[in-house]
C-alpha cells in the first residue's frame, strides 16, 4: 500500500499533518503519539521576535467546536531554530514551518531566517483572527495575499504554503490571488471568528472577545471550501478544518485536498493522528485501493 | 520514557459528598505510581459535541491499589456528565500533569479553599514536618475529618456557620498560627490575600493557579499566567499553568 503523497515537489510518507497551533513542535504531543507516523509536523506559528499573545482567557468550549484567542504567543524565531528544529529532525517525518508577522518586512525576516533551516516546507499565516496587527488582515483582501505571497517568495528557500481564513465573501478569490503571487501550495482553513458569551457572569468567555473556531463544528465549511478551492486553482491544497476521524480526513481528500491537517482532535485525544492514519490505511484497503493518491478530488458529480 | 500515560479507567467510586461536589475513585495503574500531591488528570467526556478534557486536581493516591482519588465540583456539563457515572464505568484520562507541590521539611501552613481544598488532602498527608491546615468554606465543610486525621485544622466560612466567621486570614489571624512555609490552593481572591500575607510575612509560599485549558500537556499555550522572569520555554513572561504549574512560587507569577 502507498500511503505517499507529494506537495509542490515535497515527497511525504503519508497525507496525514498537524495543523499550526495545535501540536507545538512535537514535543508535548511525542509523550502519547510516535511523530514518525505522521507525514509532516506544521509547528505553531513563529514570528521573527517573540511574541505574548494575548490575555487569558484564551480558550473556551462551544458545541462540537472550541474558541481559541492565544494570540500567536511564540517564542521567536532565534530560539525556535536552536530547539524546535533540531528536536524535530530526531524524527522521520517532513518539517513545515508555520510563520507570522504583523508587517510584510517581518514575515520576510522570518522566512529568510528560515532560508538555511533544514525545514521542508513553509507556511504563511495570513488568516489568524487573533491579532491586531498581520494575520487575518492580509488574508481577506485579494490584492494583499498576492503582494504578501510574492514578498514571501523572493526570500523563501523552501516551497511556500500559504494558508488562508475561511472569513471572507469568496475563497477562491483568495486562493486565486496566492496562485498569481506564486505560492507554490495551499492550506485551509484557518479558523472561523466566532464569540461566546457567559450568561451567568455576563461576560465574554474569551478575554480577547472574539476567537477562532474549530472542531467537528466547522467540518463541513472545510469540505466546502476545499472543493470549491480545488476547483478553481491548480495549487495542491492541505485540508484542516474539523478532522477527528479517518473518515473526515478521507472527506477533504475526496473533495481534492492533497493532505489533511488533524487540529483540535490532539486535544481530545492526543493520540489522534496515530489513529487516522491507520484508519485511512484501512479504507483504501476496504475500497480496493492501493494508493492514498487516488483519494484526491475522487468525488463523483 | 513517558511520565504521562493515556488510559480508559475503570471507575471504583463516584458519590456525593457535599451538594454538587463529588467523589471519584478510579483504577489508575501507572497513573498512582507516578502522581504527585499538586499534580492533576485530564479526564474526557463522552459526549463527542464536548470536546476537550477537565482538569481535575488529584486528591488522593492510592499507591497500593493503583488508584486515584478526585474530588470535584459540578461546574458545567462536563462535570455533570462524571457526576453521573456508576462504579464500573470507565473513563478517559490523561495524567498525571503539570509539577505538583514541593515537599519542604519546615513548618508548613496549608490553606485550601473552595474546589481548592481537595489537592491539599493528599499534601498534608504527605507533608512529614510540623503543619496545620486552614480551610476556607462558603457553608458547609467536606473533607474536614479527614484532614483532621492528618494536622490540627482551623476553619473559615463566609457566613459564619462554622469556625471563624470571614476569609483564611481572618483564620489564621485569629488563630494566631505561625509557619515557614505556607502551600494554598483556592480561588484568586483568596490566593491573592495568602500571596501578600506571606510576603508580609516573609514566608515561602507556593500556590496552585487555575485556568481554562485546551490540551492540557503545555502545547496549546491556552492555559498561561503572567511571570515575573521570562519563561525558559516560552521565551516571553509567560508559563503554561499546565506545564510549569499549577504549583508556582507565588513572588514568580501575576494574578
Amino acid at each position: 500500500m502507498d500511503m505517499s503523497v507529494n506537495l509542490a515537489g515535497v515527497s511525504f510518507k503519508n497525507p496525514i499533518m498537524t495543523a499550526s497551533g495545535t501540536f507545538g513542535s512535537g514535543g508535548e504531543f511525542s509523550e502519547f503519539v510516535d511523530l514518525n507516523c505522521l507525514g509532516a509536523v506544521v509547528t505553531k506559528g513563529v514570528s521573527n521576535v517573540p511574541w505574548e499573545g494575548n490575555p487569558t482567557p484564551r480558550v473556551a468550549e462551544t458545541y462540537g467546536g472550541m474558541l481559541n484567542a492565544i494570540g500567536l504567543q511564540n517564542p521567536g524565531i532565534d530560539l525556535f531554530l536552536k530547539r524546535d528544529i533540531p528536536f524535530l529532525k530526531k524524527y522521520d517525518t517532513k518539517i513545515i514551518v508555520n510563520v507570522c508577522g504583523k508587517s510584510v518586512a517581518d514575515y520576510c525576516e522570518a522566512v529568510t531566517r528560515l532560508a538555511d533551516a533544514p525545514v521542508d516546507m513553509l507556511e504563511i499565516n495570513i488568516s489568524c483572527p487573533n491579532v491586531k496587527e498581520g494575520g487575518i488582515a492580509f488574508g481577506q483582501n485579494p490584492k494583499q495575499v498576492e503582494q504578501i505571497t510574492r514578498e514571501v517568495k523572493k526570500y523563501a528557500a523552501q516551497p511556500v504554503i500559504m494558508k488562508l481564513s475561511p472569513n471572507v465573501t469568496d475563497i477562491t478569490e483568495m486562493a486565486r490571488a496566492a496562485e498569481s503571487g506564486g505560492s507554490d501550495a495551499l492550506s485551509l482553513i484557518n479558523t472561523l471568528t466566532g464569540m461566546k458569551i457567559d450568561i451567568q457572569k455576563r461576560k465574554f468567555a474569551l478575554a480577547n472577545k472574539t476567537g477562532g473556531l474549530s472542531g467537528p463544528a466547522i467540518h463541513p465549511v472545510a469540505v466546502r471550501m476545499v472543493y470549491q478551492t480545488a476547483q478553481a486553482v491548480k495549487l495542491p491544497i492541505i485540508g484542516m478544518g474539523g478532522v477527528q476521524t479517518a473518515e473526515d480526513a478521507i472527506e477533504l481528500m475526496l473533495a481534492g485536498a492533497t493532505a489533511v491537517a488533524v487540529g483540535t482532535a490532539n486535544f481530545r485525544n492526543p493520540s489522534a493522528v496515530q489513529e487516522i492514519v491507520d484508519g485511512i490505511g484501512e479504507y483504501l484497503k476496504e475500497q480496493g485501493l492501493s494508493t492514498a493518491c487516488e483519494l484526491i478530488g475522487a468525488v463523483m458529480e | 520514557m513517558s511520565d504521562k500515560k493515556k488510559l480508559r479507567a475503570e471507575i471504583l467510586s463516584n458519590t456525593e459528598l457535599a451538594t454538587e461536589i463529588y467523589d471519584m475513585r478510579i483504577s489508575a495503574g501507572e497513573i498512582a505510581d507516578l502522581a504527585k500531591a499538586g499534580q492533576f488528570l485530564s479526564l474526557y467526556s463522552q459526549d463527542g459535541s464536548r470536546l476537550l478534557p477537565r482538569p481535575i486536581s488529584i486528591c488522593g493516591i492510592g499507591r497500593k491499589e493503583k488508584s486515584i482519588r478526585l474530588v470535584y465540583r459540578i461546574a458545567g456539563k462536563g462535570t455533570a456528565e462524571f457526576s453521573q457515572m456508576k462504579a464500573g464505568m470507565r473513563i478517559d484520562v490523561v495524567g498525571p500533569l503539570g509539577n505538583g507541590f514541593p515537599l519542604k521539611k519546615a513548618p508548613a501552613l496549608i490553606i485550601g479553599g473552595g474546589i481548592g481544598i481537595p489537592p491539599m488532602l493528599e499534601l498534608v498527608k504527605q507533608l512529614d514536618c510540623e503543619k496545620q491546615v486552614v480551610l476556607g468554606y462558603r457553608k458547609a465543610p467536606f473533607l474536614l475529618e479527614e484532614f483532621q486525621q492528618y494536622a490540627k485544622v482551623s476553619v473559615a466560612t463566609e457566613d459564619g456557620s462554622f469556625g471563624v466567621t470571614g476569609t483564611v486570614i481572618d483564620a489564621i489571624n485569629q488563630n494566631g498560627l505561625k509557619a515557614d512555609v505556607i502551600y494554598a490552593c483556592g480561588p484568586i481572591p483568596m490566593l491573592r490575600a495568602v500571596k501578600a500575607y506571606a510576603a508580609e510575612n516573609r514566608i515561602e509560599c507556593f500556590v496552585s493557579l487555575e485556568e481554562r485549558m485546551a490540551c492540557g500537556i503545555g502545547a496549546c499555550l491556552g492555559c498561561v499566567c503572567k511571570s515575573k522572569e521570562v519563561d525558559s520555554h516560552t521565551n516571553v513572561n509567560n508559563k503554561r499553568i499546565c506545564k510549569e504549574g499549577p504549583v508556582f512560587e507565588a513572588g514568580e507569577v501575576e494574578f
